[in-house]
């Protein structure tokens, strides 16, 4: 086990490498960088700038640089968790991104512990009641989770909040509590103001999952090991968890990895819906101000978390199914 | 009956004519399939099927709710003579919001005419015609699904925008089978260095979150460039991501391929690679790569509506669901204006519709999978 | 004749009748079968793949699933240890049924690779088939596991016991899923092809394994195969099936040295070895010649306590008055 960890581990770096290039590569894309779009601000301003203090410019964001150049010393920066600069907050990029990355965590995280808890009886219930009412109930309501996209669910339950509470739903925080620091009434604050995008977020998945689970446990409810040990007489609900489940969950895990980028993903368009203080609207931000620093960072960040969530699924994997463990 | 007789009676049905029978019985795959082909074919027609165009304003009605349509029964001779018709608006300004709203004035009685002349409207850039499915004459208006804040009618902008959406969905679909099949394909047939490139690419592509790196990368295009541009850039940005799963399923079954017999000969015979693969392999799962891409048309019109919503996708004057979605970005406007989210009623049908029609096709041509982990 | 003479049946088997319900109609699998199966002997069921033998069996287990049905028919089951009953009338939730499977009756199956889960260790297999019937501890169950895997011929148990299935080869796997269908030394023991799926080397191993087993325990044997080989070298009792009828019943010496049903005749043409010297090897088709094998004909009774479905024609023939 211990070396299959390390290997996954060594794994891990040509992976990042390659999505990092990706990552470069694309914030590269748009024509113009951060000094002309300044150019562009100061010269409409009427202010004139000299052909040194372009230089300088250039030279001060590293712009004058090779394009691999510019690569290496971003990805080395990274590495000794130097981000750069965000021209758009004036402010180093270290100083931003934390937070912002942890309330993603927290509400990613939170959707997929909401996701397993309702798709998992959900579609055990309807791989062991095949074709009952239940089952065509929990599969069409899981068809139509499939098909809406997040945003709307988001714009659906702020029209329920405010239609039927009276409540305007958004934030992380109230009002009241969203510059002050942590104390245990924020905590509680917080934590009221995180079930909707938990629920938000984690719905769209949830269709996803019951669905692989549902199909895995179809698969698995007849095979042979499964008959050997009704014949055993092992009662029925024993013989469930212990036998198909127990296998049907395997896949299942290892899809927990391909659900993080789905939820994150999910998590980015919900929190600019919602307002809320994540990574989502941040990135986008930075997008369209060709903020590259700082969009990078997000953007790797992002991948770094799925990175780690695929590892992390990979050895529960691993641990969970002995044919892995012994290879 | 046992299996011996079982069998001659399997040998007398061809394998296309099996899964014919097997598809049927999904009813609900029936169901879409037909629903597809309505709203595709509305999508194809939608200047003749709308009563007005993209741009039409009707300064009468801003943000004006959908009308019902009523039916007079008798007419004005008392025959019987089954008449739909709608009620103009009477508009009046809330004294405490100061929004414009409106309500139905019975005064006002715009019948609903069917085959009947509106706009000018050339279909497809070749016929110059002014015939509507329905309008409501030349002194009415009619607006099923109301109007937004420009007074442009929401219906005739859902159909215009379900041409773009799911046009989207096909073309971006040929493209992500186009690469699936060629990066798998050369991936299964040639094995070796340019298989394990292709796995790790395909690995890293699918740990990448998708819609922030969809988002970076709509950003970055151009924002001189031309709706056109924008929508091949858009379906392009699409499709690289969308392939891998593709390629994944492809390589699979041409590593098993490429051992059998036939494509053996073509090889032996000399056939290029490139000629192996389109000529000889790909026919033979056909049906699984028409069910897999069926499949794959949702995370399309998906991917399509979230960019165009976030303000970074299609850009008007196109008009896409997401487009359309993008009006309702906060919900003051949608508590105001909820007829607004129409357009996702529309998503998430078609959505729904490519699902269930993929799962019935799956089932039909691979009645062993259930549609799990493979 | 008479009837038979009353004898001590195990199992008795009335007018089986299961159905599938398949994609393109229903599939009759099992037409009015009727057998016994002596207490303290083997029998065997022979027929070609798809006559109906596992289909029987799992009726046996109560283990026909949906889309299959059992339709008509009874199984009389007289264990020793408790009262007889009924199995097919017995409710999905009766009590007795989870008794019935694996205490009193187990079954051991084709397919060693895929009869134990991946996941569990064998010891944790093995021992569960006592947890589930007996009232021992986790520990106690683990040494009679234990016994029971050295008594099926594992070596190293104290080792062994903890790997996992993969870790085993087929014939050892088979040996295992054996130690689990004896280890609560059940009154019948079903072997549903166990040899199949085996090499032949591995195949006299178990078979020998059988044999000395159910001679120790001299429990009931229920041994399907389509090898008369086989049959010939285990079983006391055949019972011949072709589509899921009964064709033939007798002993192994009646049906094997003189087969009444052409059928059966053709079985043992077709197996080089069996055969008598001079005659040459034949295929089935021919030796059944015009046999009708399409009309269900009654199992009648011959004189000899034996019992053949075979035309009115085909019967006088045989001797049947
Ligand atoms: N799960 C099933 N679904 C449909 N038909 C079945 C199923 N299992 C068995 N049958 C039918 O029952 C017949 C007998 O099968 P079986 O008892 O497995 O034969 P065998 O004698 O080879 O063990 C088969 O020919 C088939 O038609
Ligand atoms: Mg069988």
């Amino acid at each position: 086990m211990r070396f299959y960890i390390i290997k996954r581990l060594i794994g891990m770096v040509p992976t990042l490498l390659l999505i990092s290039m990706i990552i470069f590569v694309v914030i590269q894309l748009p024509p113009g960088d951060i000094v002309t779009s300044t150019l562009d601000r100061m010269q409409s301003q009427g202010v004139e700038v000299s052909a040194e203090q372009i230089i300088n410019l250039r030279a001060q964001y590293n712009l004058d640089k090779p394009f691999v150049m510019q690569y290496v010393s971003w990805v080395g920066g990274f590495v000794i968790g130097d981000m750069g600069y965000s021209y758009l907050f004036s402010k180093p990029v270290n100083e931003l991104v934390w937070e912002r990355l942890g309330y993603t965590l927290l509400i990613s995280i939170s959707a997929l512990l909401f996701t397993w808890v309702v798709a998992v009886p959900a579609g055990i219930f309807s791989a062991v009641r095949q074709y009952s009412i239940g089952d065509y109930l929990l599969t069409t309501v899981m068809l139509v989770g499939l098909a809406t996209p997040s945003f709307l669910l988001a714009l659906i339950v702020m029209y329920a909040g405010y239609e039927w509470f009276g409540i305007s739903i958004g934030g992380l925080f109230s009002p009241e509590y969203r510059d002050v620091p942590w104390t245990l009434a924020r905590v509680g604050d917080f934590l009221s103001h995180l079930w909707i995008p938990m629920i938000v977020v984690g719905l769209g998945g949830t269709a996803s999952t019951m669905r692989i689970l549902r199909a895995n446990l179809l698969d698995e409810l007849h095979k042979p090991y499964v008959v050997t040990a009704r014949a055993k007489g092992v009662k029925p609900l024993k013989l469930l968890i212990k036998y198909p489940l127990r296998i049907a969950i395997n896949p299942f895990i290892s899809t927990i990895g391909l659900l993080l980028p789905v939820l994150i993903s999910g998590e980015a368009i919900v929190s600019i819906v919602l307002g809320l203080p994540t990574t989502g609207p941040a990135l986008i931000e930075a997008l369209i101000n060709q903020d590259m620093y700082l969009a990078g960072s997000f953007l790797m960040l992002l991948s770094v978390l799925t990175v780690v969530g695929m590892l992390l699924s990979d050895l529960l994997l691993a641990w969970a199914d002995p044919r892995i463990r012994y290879e | 009956m046992s299996e011996l007789a079982l069998d001659t009676q399997l040998e007398a049905i061809s394998p296309a004519r099996l899964a014919w029978i097997r598809f049927k019985r999904h009813r609900l795959a029936m169901v879409s399939g037909g629903f597809l082909i309505f709203i595709y074919l509305t999508a194809a027609f939608c200047e003749f099927v709308t009563p007005y165009g993209t741009d039409t304003r009707n300064v009468q009605a801003i943000n004006a709710p959908p009308m019902t349509i009523r039916f007079q029964i008798f007419d004005d001779k008392g025959d019987f003579h089954l008449q739909p018709f709608v009620y103009g608006y009477d508009m009046h300004v809330n004294e405490d919001t100061w929004m414009r709203e409106y309500s139905e004035n019975p005064e006002k009685m715009y019948p609903i005419y069917f085959f009947s002349s509106g706009e000018h409207y050339q279909l497809w850039n070749l016929f110059e015609t002014d015939l509507h499915l329905f309008t409501a004459g030349e002194e009415g208006y009619i607006h099923l699904f109301g109007t937004d804040q420009l007074g442009r009618d929401l219906f005739s902008r859902v159909f215009y925008g379900a041409r773009v959406s799911l046009s989207i969905g096909v073309v971006g679909v040929l493209l992500t089978l186009f690469l699936g099949v060629l990066l798998g394909g050369l991936a299964g047939y040639i094995g070796g260095l340019v298989d394990r490139a292709v796995q790790r690419l395909i690995e890293v592509l699918q740990s990448l979150p998708t819609l922030p790196l969809w988002m970076a990368l709509s950003a970055a295009l151009p924002v001189a460039w031309s709706p056109i541009g924008v929508y091949f850039g858009i379906t392009l940005i699409l499709s690289l991501f969308g392939w891998p799963a593709l390629a994944r399923q492809v390589r699979g079954k041409f590593l098993a391929l490429r051992e059998e017999d036939f494509v053996m000969s073509a090889r032996l015979l000399g056939a290029s690679k490139m000629r192996v693969i389109f000529k000889h392999m790909l026919p033979s799962f056909n049906s699984h790569l028409i069910a897999t891409a069926t499949l794959a048309v949702p995370g399309m019109i998906l991917g399509e509506t979230a960019l165009s919503f976030l303000g970074i996708g299609l850009r008007p004057p196109v008009v896409s669901w997401g487009v359309l979605m993008q009006q309702a970005q906060n919900y003051q406007v949608i508590v105001l204006t909820p007829w607004l989210l129409i357009p996702g009623l529309f998503v998430v049908l078609s959505v729904m519709a490519f699902n269930l029609l993929g799962d019935g096709l799956r089932d039909a041509v691979d009645p062993y999978s259930t549609g799990g982990q493979s | 004749m008479s009837d038979p003479v009353p004898e001590d049946n195990v199992l008795s088997i009335r007018d089986l009748a299961v159905d599938f319900k398949t994609d393109i109609g229903m599939t009759h699998a099992l037409h009015d079968v009727s057998f016994d199966v002596p207490r303290g002997k083997v029998t065997a069921i022979v027929g070609e793949s798809g006559s109906g033998k596992s289909v029987t069996a799992n009726c046996i287990m109560r283990l026909i699933q949906p889309p299959g049905k059992i339709v008509s028919g009874k199984i009389d089951f007289a264990p020793i240890r408790t009262d007889g009953y009924d199995i097919v009338a017995l409710s999905n939730r009766d009590p007795r049924l989870l008794d019935l499977r694996g205490d009193l009756i187990s079954m051991v199956f084709q397919e060693p690779m895929t009869a134990l889960s991946p996941v569990y260790t064998v010891g944790n297999q093995v021992a569960e088939a006592i947890l589930c019937h007996r009232n021992v501890s986790r520990q106690e169950a683990w040494q009679e596991a234990a016994d029971m895997l050295t008594r099926v011929g594992i070596g190293d148990v104290s080792r062994r016991i903890h790997q996992y299935p993969f870790e085993f080869s087929g014939g050892m796997r088979q040996r295992v899923v054996i130690a689990m269908a004896l280890v609560c030394q059940p009154e019948l023991l079903i072997c549903d092809e166990p040899t199949t799926a085996l090499d032949v080397t591995i195949q006299a191993e178990i078979l020998t394994l059988i044999r000395d087993l159910q001679q120790e325990f001299s429990n009931s044997v229920l041994f399907i195969t389509h090898d008369l080989g086989v049959v010939a070298q285990l079983a006391d009792q055949v019972v011949v099936m072709y589509q899921g009828r009964v064709l033939e019943i007798g002993t192994v010496r009646q049906v094997l040295k003189d087969p009444l049903h052409p059928y059966t005749r053709g079985l043992l043409a077709a197996i080089p070895g069996l055969v008598q010297k001079g005659s040459r090897l034949e295929t089935i088709a021919s030796v059944v010649g015009d046999a009708d094998l399409e009309t269900p004909y009654p199992l009648t009774h011959m004189a000899d306590g034996r019992q053949v479905s075979l035309s009115p024609t085909l019967l006088r023939e045989a001797g049947h008055e």
